[in-house]
């Protein structure tokens, strides 16, 4: 197991870098360049932000010059803020997404699993149609529309809790629940539908029908035994998932007026600044790796199947 | 440079990453946007700052950090009228060529001498095109700016000369009544030179950085918050009453106008037009809404057929009811623009205006088909183009507009809309890769010169519709020589009135200039400009 | 196509020996909330191909008195005017059928590349599994918004209709990913199977085995997957309005609508409830359709 975790992550290197050279040559097919703006600079002064850039080579040296710099750690200045490096850039807004993505996750997890858990148990029941309702409903509101609804009721109307922002230049607990709330709530809608059904199924499996004709407590035999099972297909949703919303989510951290990458990454790419895509895209390929990685893995541990190989 | 010191390292980043995440213990109470013990006003700006460096900037949002920062020669009151700042008084020569500052003794933030070297130092930086400024063509006034920033010309060729410690003397290319304006630009602003020597382009990070103006940088938190520090050391500290500004880049001007209603900032410096009226109901005295030297308008590609034609600029131009969309598309009382240059422009006489603008709708799209029948079109010979425009605020939604008023022609005028993003759309009218383009030109300096310089041959790229009259380049650059601002205010008038008859552009609507401020904000004051420093600012029932 | 199902999937173990997919009708048919779903889709689907011609008034008509005016009986703006004095009603008849539109063909191209990668990495197995799932896992790698914002702009869009098409293919293009691995799997499972060990002895090519035989048999879910993806797609294209990707005026789609719509809350919150509880039902009725589906074709549901 341990030796095709690593081999998993020494293929990761070249997934990066077709990845890296991909996003590169897609990124400046773009027509319009970091330059192009509503006032035009002096000729001169264009011809030497691209050398500055390296803009003016041809495409493969340019992208040559950025892998040597990625072997060496380097992301290379940003290209619309003057005064940054994507290094700066990035690691002022992960926090910031991670905390938001890891937080929105958890209480999709806990929500969205006991709802589900719920609904499976109390199968065509009024419950489960309740809870089903509710998980649709969940997807099918977009975060534009309920970011902006719970700001103006609860930041504005009751002003119980603050708008957006974080408190000032510090994370403020407080700060995190709305935007937390929005983020989370097609999470849960997902995660209850799919623990819902995978619950079911498990409950049907032979495994929980040998547990039950053994006289097993019904509680011991729902919880022991038959979450493990219904916990799998979360577990391969929650990898990838996990990744997307640490990434960050351009809708909450616009509406929320967050500092995180997700923003970043959509004003960049409008901006055309290419290091900093650049940048946002390896991060999040590497998120994906990694977590598509960690659950596998604790998918291997919970399934029952390849404990005994 | 090894990695693991590189500035640029991930590896040097991951620590202060490790902290920036670290929680506020006492950060769980709401913020007080205007909070009048602490003396703290908290601001949703436009956007993120690109560069706080003012010979890097280009930004209006930009400039409302940078200039509470840095003091030019002159600045700005309350009403943004230039006003002596760091040069307590100047001469001019009598040809208006040769302008002498004598400086105030004042000092940077730590402590050194803030002199007429840092001044000379500051003009030679920006417009040495090495150090790659991109808005430096606001000082072509200056004798020999543009050579030097072209690289024709030696940097020390800049006509600024420091002749002492306090006395500063800059040569024009031409005279330039308006100069007092330009120097309160960003692009004039001083630069401390011992600190550019040590740090290069790093000066202006918060560790490095120090200020001649009111406030100085503590903290930069990238695309989220920009915190300012009332500095002891400015000429007029005392006078300067808010302790602490911070500004947030607001892309989401609804969740802006949200913080006010919350009471998390004290002043946005935009607001959605839309919900005038409702935030006037909801925050009573914060609606500031002013004239703002800023005007939208289309161009038409002039280099290219239909639009070579004057006689199809002129009708398009006619058939566009821009009193419909300044009343019902922009909401906060809005003009409709018959004219390039705005009112209420210094030193002008706004004489210059469409010959049509007082006719009544129908008779304007009566002629507008006769001279389109004119130029040949009809059921058989379609009239059919494309409007492009950008995607961003209103313009979309001007843009509908726009397809419908050509529409209403004639069925056999066809408009296509073509939204695309900012860079692209700009990327197109550069390359002359459009039929009719929208664009916005906000004012650089208080005077008409910002405006009309735009449709000269020699300006370039930037002359999007290609607008090339020989007459009206030799009027453009006979006023720029000329010393009497009466005389040159005609001059550039009757210019205008000759490039609005030849309509390579269709003026739509002139903007407002939208800010939610607390009322117990003093010194606040409405402007041309809607340039509005902190240090004016003051505590209304503290 | 029913023909080939017919013929090539073995008989269920159901009685008076009614086909897989005649009882999956049945049991579709027996699902109350299900059922309601397929006639307010087909509803839908009628409103967005003609509400368009048959309502009075036309998408993109300017009522120069009438800006942002609240529902009304006057001059039949049930549904109020916009902000530029468009009729409502016709604006959210319009923004359905683009919707329906996207998420129809988004899903068409992701089904199309999905299915037929998906099924021929399954069924050949071995190193070329390996690589094209390898691929896949690349492209799963690459942020769906970065995909398209390039996608966007990279071509060039003359006309509102190929920034349409472009919309579909971008979106279609990420999605595919989930479809093929969906099909992979189903394949995989297939491939041992009675039915297709017979074809294979009975000499038929392989390509055929996968066209003729296993993917008919995969399209239960691959069904399932389109209907619930539907959604997903009218949401990323709303997602992609909001950013100003997305569809461009004169045209407009629901997600177009709701961006608008949520920037005037305050002032005019008819423009946002309306195509909010339009999409919500179409969202709504779809994900009942497509749940209801998944039950009727899972014979373990029974």
């Amino acid at each position: 197991m341990l030796a095709q975790a690593v081999r998993r992550l020494l293929f990761a290197i070249p997934t990066l870098l077709a990845i890296v050279a991909a996003a590169f040559v897609l990124m400046h097919l773009a027509p319009g360049g970091p330059f192009t703006k509503e006032r035009q600079m002096p000729p001169e002064i264009e011809r030497r932000l691209l050398a500055e850039y390296k803009l003016d080579l041809p495409i493969h040296e340019q992208l040559g010059h950025y892998i040597l710099g990625l072997v060496q750690g380097d992301l290379g200045p940003s290209m619309t803020y003057k005064d940054k490096d994507v290094v700066d850039i990035i690691a002022e807004g992960a926090p910031t997404s991670a905390i938001l993505g890891l937080s929105a996750m958890a209480l999709a997890l806990l929500v969205g699993g006991g709802l589900g858990v719920m609904a499976a148990l109390r199968q065509n029941k009024a419950q489960d149609y309740v809870v089903m309702a509710l998980a649709i409903a969940g997807v099918c509101l977009p975060p534009l529309v309920v970011g902006p609804l719970m700001q103006l009721f609860f930041g504005v109307q009751w002003g119980i809790l603050p708008s957006q922002g974080l408190h000032r230049d510090e994370f403020g607990l407080i700060y995190l629940i709305l935007p937390v709330a929005t983020l989370s709530l097609p999470l849960i809608a997902i995660v209850s539908r799919l623990m819902r059904a995978s619950m079911i199924e498990a409950l049907r499996s032979n495994a929980i029908r040998t547990a039950r004709a053994k006289g097993l407590p019904e509680a011991q035999v729902i919880w022991r035994h038959a979450l493990p099972i219904a916990m799998l297909p979360i577990v391969s949703y929650a990898g990838p998932a996990l990744a997307g919303v640490m990434a960050g989510s351009f809708v909450i951290e616009t509406v929320f007026q967050l500092p995180g990458i997700g923003k970043q990454f959509v004003l960049a790419a409008q901006q055309r600044d290419y290091t900093l895509v650049m940048g946002v895209v390896l991060i999040y390929s590497f998120l994906i790796i990694v977590l598509n990685l960690a659950a596998d893995l604790v998918y291997r541990v919970l399934d029952p199947r390849s404990r005994t190989p | 440079m090894a990695f693991w010191t590189n500035r640029r390292s991930l590896l040097a980043k991951a620590g202060g990453l490790a902290a920036a995440a670290s929680l506020g213990a006492c950060a769980n109470a709401k913020v007080v946007g205007f909070d009048k013990a602490r003396r703290s006003l908290d601001i949703a700006n436009q956007g993120e700052p690109l560069s706080l460096d003012p010979h890097k900037a280009s930004g209006t949002w930009e400039n409302n950090i940078i200039g509470n920062m840095l003091i030019g020669l002159t600045t700005e009151n309350a009403k943004s009228e230039p006003v002596p700042g760091m040069a307590e008084r100047w001469e001019t020569s009598e040809d208006g060529l040769i302008w002498t500052f004598y400086l105030r003794r004042a000092q940077w933030s730590d402590g050194e001498a803030c002199d007429a070297h840092d001044f000379e130092f500051a003009f030679k930086r920006i417009l040495d095109p090495a150090n790659l400024a991109e808005y430096a063509a606001i000082l072509y006034p200056i004798k020999n700016a543009q050579a030097v920033n072209s690289g024709e010309l030696a940097p020390s060729e800049v006509g600024v000369r420091a002749i002492d410690d306090l006395t500063l003397e800059i040569q024009l290319e031409h005279p330039a009544p308006y100069f007092p304006q330009i120097l309160k630009h960003y692009t004039a602003y001083p630069a401390p030179k011992h600190l550019v020597e040590r740090h290069g382009d790093d000066w202006v990070q918060p560790e490095n950085i120090a200020v001649n103006g009111p406030y100085k940088l503590v903290k930069w938190w990238s695309n989220y918050i920009v915190h300012l520090e009332r500095n002891p050391s400015f000429y007029d500290a005392p006078n300067v009453v808010l302790e602490h500004l911070y500004f947030y880049p607001s892309n989401d001007v609804n969740a802006a106008a949200r913080k006010v209603m919350s009471g998390e900032a004290g002043w946005s410096t935009r607001f959605p037009s839309n919900q005038v009226e409702e935030l006037r109901r909801a925050l009573p005295g914060f609606v500031r809404v002013a004239p703002y030297l800023t005007c939208n308008y289309f161009s038409f590609n002039t280099t290219r057929p239909p639009f070579n034609d004057v006689r199809v600029r002129r009708a398009l131009t006619m058939a566009y009811d821009n009193a419909w969309v300044a009343a019902n598309i922009y909401r906060t009382g809005e003009q409709p623009a018959y004219s390039f240059v705005p009112p209420g422009i210094a030193d002008y006489t706004p004489d210059a205006r469409y010959p049509w603008a007082d006719w009544p709708l129908e008779r304007r799209r009566a002629e507008a088909l006769r001279l389109l029948q004119d130029a040949g079109y009809g059921p058989s010979r379609p009239l059919s183009f494309e409007f492009s425009h950008r995607n961003t605020s209103d313009n979309p939604r001007v843009a509908v507009v726009v397809q419908n008023h050509w529409r209403a022609i004639a069925p056999w005028v066809t408009v296509e809309l073509r939204g695309v993003e900012t860079q692209v759309h700009y990327a197109n009218l550069r390359a002359k890769n459009f039929d009719v383009g929208d664009g916005g030109w906000i004012a650089d300096y208080n005077d008409a010169k910002t405006y009309l310089f735009l449709l000269e041959t020699r300006t370039g790229p930037q002359n999007y519709s290609g607008y090339s009259n020989p007459e009206y380049d030799r009027m453009m650059h006979e006023s720029d020589f000329e010393p009497d601002a009466a005389r040159r205010a005609q001059i550039m008038s009757q210019a205008e009135q000759l490039m609005l008859n030849d309509a390579p552009i269709c003026m739509s609507v002139f903007i407002n200039s939208t800010n939610l401020v607390h009322p117990d904000l003093t010194g606040y004051e409405d402007n041309l400009e809607d340039i509005h420093r902190a240090r004016w600012f003051g505590i209304r029932n503290a | 196509m029913s023909d080939i199902l017919l013929d090539d999937v073995p008989p269920p173990a159901a009685v008076k020996g009614r086909s897989l997919w005649e009882d999956a009708r049945r049991r579709l048919m027996r699902n109350p909330a299900a059922v309601t779903s397929l006639y307010v889709v087909a509803i839908l689907v009628l409103a967005a191909a003609f509400g368009p011609m048959l309502w009075v008034h036309k998408v993109d008509t300017i009522f120069r008195d009438s800006v942002a005016i609240a529902p009304t009986f006057e001059n039949l703006h049930l549904l109020g005017t916009d902000t530029e004095g468009r009729d409502m009603v016709a604006r959210t008849l319009f923004g359905l059928r683009i919707s329906l539109l996207v998420g129809l063909a988004a899903t068409v191209v992701a089904l199309t590349i999905g299915v037929v990668w998906g099924a021929i990495a399954g069924f050949i197995g071995g190193w070329v599994d390996d690589v094209m799932m390898r691929i896949v896992d690349v492209l799963y790698s690459i942020p769906f918004i970065f995909f398209v914002i390039v996608l966007m702009t990279v071509v060039q869009t003359d006309s509102p209709i190929t920034n349409l098409l472009l919309i579909f293919m971008a979106i279609g293009a990420v999605e595919w990913l989930t479809m093929s691995r969906i099909v992979r799997g189903q394949t995989i499972a297939l491939r041992k199977k009675e039915f297709v060990e017979a074809a294979r002895a009975a000499g038929a090519r392989p390509l055929e085995i996968v066209f003729r035989h296993i993917v008919p048999n995969v399209l239960g879910p691959v069904v399932v997957f389109a209907t619930l993806n539907i959604p997903v797609i009218i949401l990323a294209e709303s997602f992609l309005s909001f950013i100003g990707l997305g569809v461009q005026e004169p045209l407009t789609s629901l997600g177009r609508l709701i961006s608008d719509g949520a920037r005037q809350m305050i002032n005019a919150p008819w423009m946002l409830i309306t195509p909010a509880v339009t999409m919500l039902i179409t969202l709504l009725a779809l994900n009942f359709l497509g749940d209801g589906l998944r039950d009727a074709l899972d014979p373990k549901e029974r």
